[in-house]
């Protein structure tokens, strides 16, 4: 397994949610990048995104990682639940704030902080803005 | 482009009770897709969608489809 693809890997495990995404929570460069973000805002979730532009590596090693092939992907509880469509059912269903309650059990602070991380991408950032 | 990929996901579910597809800008390349067939009734959310871009894994691939939406429902 690749060091990246490793890496990719230990950020969905060990972070309560995961928000793969083009961008960052203060720079949204997709549209359902923002979609996926405000579900997961909805229900007061404490998110860690992960930007995907920097290196294009970053979203061929996670699509192959989770079988899914399309950017936005949110992991909750180290478990994909899906990209903004699936993320903004469930938050209208109400089944989002239950798969967060599970698997954040007492530990759910409902902070709604939100933690940009990186798990690679020296490369020179290089930002297509369509 | 819209009746190239229903036929694709008519290919893919036969079965399927509603399947939809309308471009939502108008460009030809963005697309909100809806099918509700029987075989999704037992599938999470998150297997239903695969099914679907796997249906669609070509124009996917070669950039035809920019940017899709889903929403998919099994039913008896």
């Amino acid at each position: 397994m690749s060091e990246l693809r490793e890496k990719i890997r230990e950020t969905i495990e060990s972070e309560p949610v995961v928000l793969f995404m083009k961008g960052t929570p203060e720079q949204v460069y997709c549209g359902n990048s923002g979609r996926a973000l405000e579900a997961l805002r909805s229900v007061g979730a404490p998110v860690t995104t992960v930007d995907v532009l920097p290196d294009p590596r970053i979203r061929q090693e996670l699509s192959a990682l989770s079988n899914w092939p399309t950017i936005p992907q949110v992991f909750v509880g180290g478990e994909l639940v899906g990209g903004a469509d699936i993320v903004q059912e469930l938050a209208e269903t109400g089944e989002l704030k239950q798969k967060l309650d599970a698997a954040l059990g007492d530990a759910n602070p409902d902070t709604r902080t939100e933690r940009v991380v990186q798990v690679g991408g020296t490369h020179t950032p290089f930002r297509f803005v369509p | 482009m819209s009746a190239r990929l229903e036929e694709l996901l008519r290919h893919a579910f036969p079965d399927a009770t509603e399947l939809s597809v309308s471009d939502r800008t108008g460009g030809g390349d963005h697309f909100q897709v809806t099918v509700a067939a029987p075989r999704f009734r037992d599938l999470s959310l998150v297997d239903q969608h695969r099914l679907v871009y796997d249906a669609l894994a070509k124009p996917l691939a070669d950039g035809t489809i920019h940017e899709l939406r889903i929403k998919t429902r099994g039913e008896r």
